[in-house]
């Protein structure tokens, strides 16, 4: 490869949907000025570098690596060391690399009945001598190996050290410009960076801050099912029973989802301050319930609670749907001691 | 075995390794395509409300997120046993066109239209999307650029978000189009239609002018016999957002047409030990390996197969070229039917046309009077028992299968994603462009070339737009004689 | 089931009545289960659910909360948001896998140091036989501890 002198820049994906490498290609005429100032030397998603010319690589050969993805397998986290090894910069870029994101929803289940699931027990499976993925399988010509599936998916940050992190699912065009215009500064013109494990690209408040939805008094009485209730346009969806994560995540992303009457699902992380996104929000939902007060016998005080608590369908899978890797208990127990 | 690994395959959406065994006189003994990836929606889903799942599957891909946002919401349609208002469905087919321009052309110009427009052995360097901004020069780049821009903005002001939107709910939207957006919608897609004109002309003179090209695609190393599949309306006609799934044979004939509903009946999944993903075939013909012919269950779902399993596109444009696809590539046509095409790098073609189709589609839906009916979201009561729903993703058919109990909380989820319906055709193809290519173990680099464009044709679930692509395949090929010495090694712009 | 596990409870008694209560156990030398760690809050309104999930990676096999009857709260319903946010984080501690009995919520006054006694020994009878949580060890086990090697060039 000729050397141009241009800062190298790499994009690669874990456990991942490629949303976030459409992501950059979303940030649309500023591609062109990206493609200026960088030369791409490893991005599986539309270049052809293959793993052994990363191994080839002298370290911190790489200035930039943008890596999403969660690490699910062994395959995700040997590159997460490779990468790191390589890259002078590590980026946890969007929800997966930096929180689990929607693949460690996996987290509430286990291995086993992920592959009992998906191997033997559904309707279109044809599968009677129960074969399984192997991660060494020996067939006539010679031997095809697999990756391990791990039992626990993780955060990139659980498998190697990262120098910041973009949060979002994917993170917003606007955003992702800033920070690459950020790290353009730095790499070429000494401008200086943000300090090493900082949460780049977006805001410190709450998302609440950047929604125009009208804010009165958050006391509910029940909560309503997206599909049980056409909300009022104006006002805070909380407000009128309908989950909304904005008061538990990070701003950053424009309140998009509330702005087309859909309640935000947390994608943009914890606000600053928080460590476990999902227990806030949990703590912060039951504060404003407005069921039980200081006259009621013990007994009624539960019962009028729990009749509130029981239109929130699934608290876990909601509070936590992309942080689970980050959270404190960080997997289900699954009865078996193991991981 | 002397053995050849491509790892990781690239540009595509996806992990994917391919061994490639040579037996001793360095002819093609065996590929496989191995699938290294899980994740496993199909159970953590599972505990879920149903009406997550549009938001929740949508991360099965960021590059289609809308095929799986409207598999998912036509489940739940299904699942609560709701018929959606008239303004609900042209709402949602008209995000869904808007999707479609975007993947499809982007595909063209930077995935599988740089092997065509800069030719498969041309210089590595240059075979990528800067290569063809420098052939048909930068402003188209900036048309792609822009096509893109628009179809993400309608995606964004319809679904909330330009990646992973979150409209979609049981038997509804979540937000109408206003008058204003209307209009401004209706000039994108005027444009739409004129770039993709235009897209099919830089195709017939880059493409369709040039001899070798045509070799190429007609070639018996990139040809296939197998069962297509595509949704149809009730004219046969195809039609991305819903219909009837069509199943038509390597002889042209209709082989079974049935609702999303009775998949399980038609599709069945084989699992192999050496790969993550599982392979679909059609249960009345049976498995009978990696085979083509009419009596091998292997089916593909790509452009190519909905043009064979349909009878015509429904819009005029669109329709005139479908016509002069089947005609130039030598196809007979009875009974109002073309015979199939079989050459599986026409898909190139074939997509681009279907790319004219739902911009014509965008345009005829916006234009509709009813577009901007602002009831879309209806309250639903009913109590949910099971549903399925399925859309053509452009990678394929996609279907989403969905039970849950009395509260909606899911209890079982079945998928069955574009891409997985041509599990076995890729390996197919793979297997056979390499047989057809590898020869007493020589191999060159417009060889290795060649053997990814079996892939690519079938866009698998990646598309992406101008990016810098140096071009380079570091790949590095050692071939051993029958004792293990090394005898050539090809690398390729390793240092 | 080691014959050493002595369940490991950590109670968030509230300043007012919960931890008089613990108190008055201790001064009325009432003999009960040493095993309640006692973090004194000003209120049980004031447990963050992420106390209790800090508690348990810990190594806490169980959490008790307790606080004022409700009408008798210091700050006078900082008791009724505890309730909320106690049941709502139950339903979801079950999803986590996490047994009923491993959080408890308790009403106590000042006055009733038997009754907070009782309860601490109930509940350290129910973990026992549900045997320890160590959710650092048990669960999460050597996941991520082991290091993968790089492929050298």
């Amino acid at each position: 490869m000729t050397e141009s002198g241009k800062p190298k820049l790499a994009m690669y994906w874990g456990a991942s949907c490629g949303g976030c490498e459409i992501s950059v290609i979303n940030i649309h005429e500023h591609i062109l000025v990206v493609d200026e100032i960088f030369d791409i030397v490893f991005f599986p998603c539309i270049a052809d570098f293959k793993y052994h010319h990363v191994e080839s690589y002298p370290d911190k050969h790489i200035d930039v690596c943008l890596f999403n993805g969660a690490i699910r397998n062994s395959e995700n986290e040997e590159m997460a060391h490779l990468l790191r090894k390589k890259s002078k910069v590590l980026v946890a870029y969007g929800s997966c690399a930096y929180e689990g994101c929607i693949p460690a929803l996996s987290n509430l289940t286990t291995k086993d009945a992920t592959f009992n699931k998906v191997y033997f027990d559904n309707p279109s499976i044809d599968n009677p001598d129960r074969i399984l993925p192997q991660t060494s399988t020996d067939m006539p010509e010679g031997t095809l190996t697999l990756p391990t599936f791990y039992h626990t998916v993780k955060s990139l940050d659980q498998v190697v050290d990262v120098d910041y992190y973009l949060p979002g699912c994917p993170p917003e065009p606007p955003q992702i410009w800033a920070v690459l215009q950020v790290i353009v500064g730095g790499l070429l013109e000494g401008k200086p960076l943000p300090p090493a494990g900082a949460i780049v690209g977006a805001g410190t408040t709450a998302l609440c801050d950047e929604c125009e939805r009208e804010i009165q008094e958050k006391s509910i009485d029940r909560f309503y099912r997206p599909y049980q209730l056409d909300p009022d346009p104006d006002q805070c969806l909380l407000e009128q029973g309908i989950i909304c994560m904005g008061i538990a995540t990070r701003s950053g992303c424009g309140a998009l989802c509330p702005t087309v009457g859909m309640g935000c699902r947390g994608c943009y992380g914890p606000p600053e301050g928080v460590i476990d996104q999902g227990a806030k929000m949990l703590s912060a939902i039951a504060s404003v319930i407005n069921a039980g007060d200081e006259t009621m016998e013990d007994d009624e005080l539960e019962h009028v609670i729990q009749e509130v608590i029981d239109t929130i369908p699934d608290p876990a899978g909601t509070f936590y749907r992309f942080s689970m890797a980050h959270s404190i208990l960080r997997r289900v127990k699954n009865g078996k001691g193991d991981s | 075995m002397e053995r050849i690994t491509i790892d990781p395959i690239t540009r595509l959406e996806g992990h994917g390794k391919i061994e490639i065994f040579l037996d001793k006189k360095g002819n093609v003994e065996n590929a496989y395509l191995q699938i290294p990836e899980l994740r496993g929606f199909e159970q953590f889903s599972i505990g879920r409300p149903a009406e997550e799942m549009p938001r929740i599957t949508n991360r099965i891909c960021g590059v289609c997120p809308e095929a799986h946002h409207m598999a998912a919401t036509k489940a739940l349609d299904a699942l609560f046993d709701v018929e959606p208002a008239p303004v609900v469905k042209k709402l949602r087919e008209l995000f869904y066109s808007s999707f479609y321009v975007t993947d499809h052309s982007v595909h063209f110009y930077a995935l599988g239209g740089p092997d065509f427009i800069l030719g498969p052995d041309s210089d590595p360097a240059e075979r990528n999307i800067l290569g063809v901004i420098h052939k048909v020069g930068v402003d188209i780049g900036i048309q792609v650029i822009e096509c893109r821009k628009r179809n993400h903005e309608v995606i964004k002001i319809l679904g909330g978000r330009a990646i992973h939107p979150v409209a979609g709910l049981p038997g509804g939207w979540s937000r109408a189009m206003t008058k204003e957006e209307q209009k401004t919608i209706l000039g994108w897609a005027k444009e739409n239609v004129d770039f993709a004109l235009f897209t099919l002309k830089i195709f017939d003179d880059i493409v369709l002018a040039n001899q070798a090209y045509v070799d190429l695609i007609v070639s018996d190393a990139f040809t296939h016999e197998t069962y297509y599949m595509g949704t149809v309306d009730e004219k046969n006609q195809i039609n991305f957002y819903d219909g009837l799934i069509r199943v038509t044979g390597p002889d042209g004939k209709e082989f079974v047409k049935y609702p999303a509903k009775d998949y399980a009946k038609h599709i069945a999944e084989r699992v192999e030990p050496w790969s993550y993903l599982k392979f679909p075939y059609l249960k009345d013909v049976g498995w009978k390996g990696f085979v083509d012919g009419v009596d091998s269950g292997v089916y593909c779902a790509t452009p190519l197969s909905r043009f064979n399993a349909a009878d015509g596109m429904a819009t005029p444009k669109a329709q005139e070229h479908f016509e002069r696809f089947y005609e130039t590539l030598g196809s007979t046509k009875s009974n109002g039917r073309y015979s199939p095409i079989h050459h599986r790098l026409a898909t190139h073609w074939a997509r681009i046309i279907e790319l004219l189709y739902a911009a014509e589609r965008m345009q005829e839906l916006v234009e509709d009077p009813e577009i901007t009916d602002p009831n879309v979201r209806p309250i639903i009561t009913n109590t949910p028992t099971e549903g399925i729903g399925s859309v053509e993703a452009p990678r394929g058919t996609l279907t989403h299968h969905y039970k849950t109990d009395e509260n909606g909380i899911l209890t079982d989820v079945n998928l069955i994603v574009g891409t997985t319906n041509n599990n076995a055709p890729i390996a197919m193809s793979i297997k056979k462009a390499a047989k057809g290519l590898i020869k007493n173990g020589e191999v060159s680099e417009g060889l290795l070339n060649t053997i990814e464009m079996a892939f690519r044709n079938y866009d698998p679930c990646m598309s992406c737009a101008t990016h810098s692509l140096p071009g380079q395949m570091p790949l590095e090929i050692q071939i051993h004689d029958a004792d293990g010495n090394l005898i050539v090694t090809q690398s390729q712009y390793i240092d | 089931m080691s014959d050493h596990y002595e369940p490991v409870i950590v109670g968030f008694l509230c300043n007012w009545c919960s931890y008089r209560a613990a108190d008055l156990a201790g001064t009325s030398r009432i003999k009960y289960a040493p095993n309640m760690r006692a973090i004194r809050v000003m209120c049980s309104g004031r447990v963050d659910p992420q106390f209790v999930l800090t508690a348990f990676i810990n190594g806490a096999d169980g959490v008790l909360i307790a606080g004022c009857h409700p009408g008798e709260c210091h700050y006078v319903n900082g008791n009724i948001k505890t309730m909320r946010r106690f049941l709502l984080l139950k339903k979801t501690l079950t999803q986590w896998g996490i047994e009923d009995e491993r959080v408890q919520l308790l009403w106590a006054s000042a006055s009733e140091g038997i009754h907070l006694a009782e309860k601490v020994n109930a509940m350290t009878e129910e973990l026992r036989a549900l045997g320890p949580l160590r959710w650092h060890e048990k669960v999460l086990g050597e996941n991520g501890k082991v290091p993968v090697a790089v492929k050298e060039a």
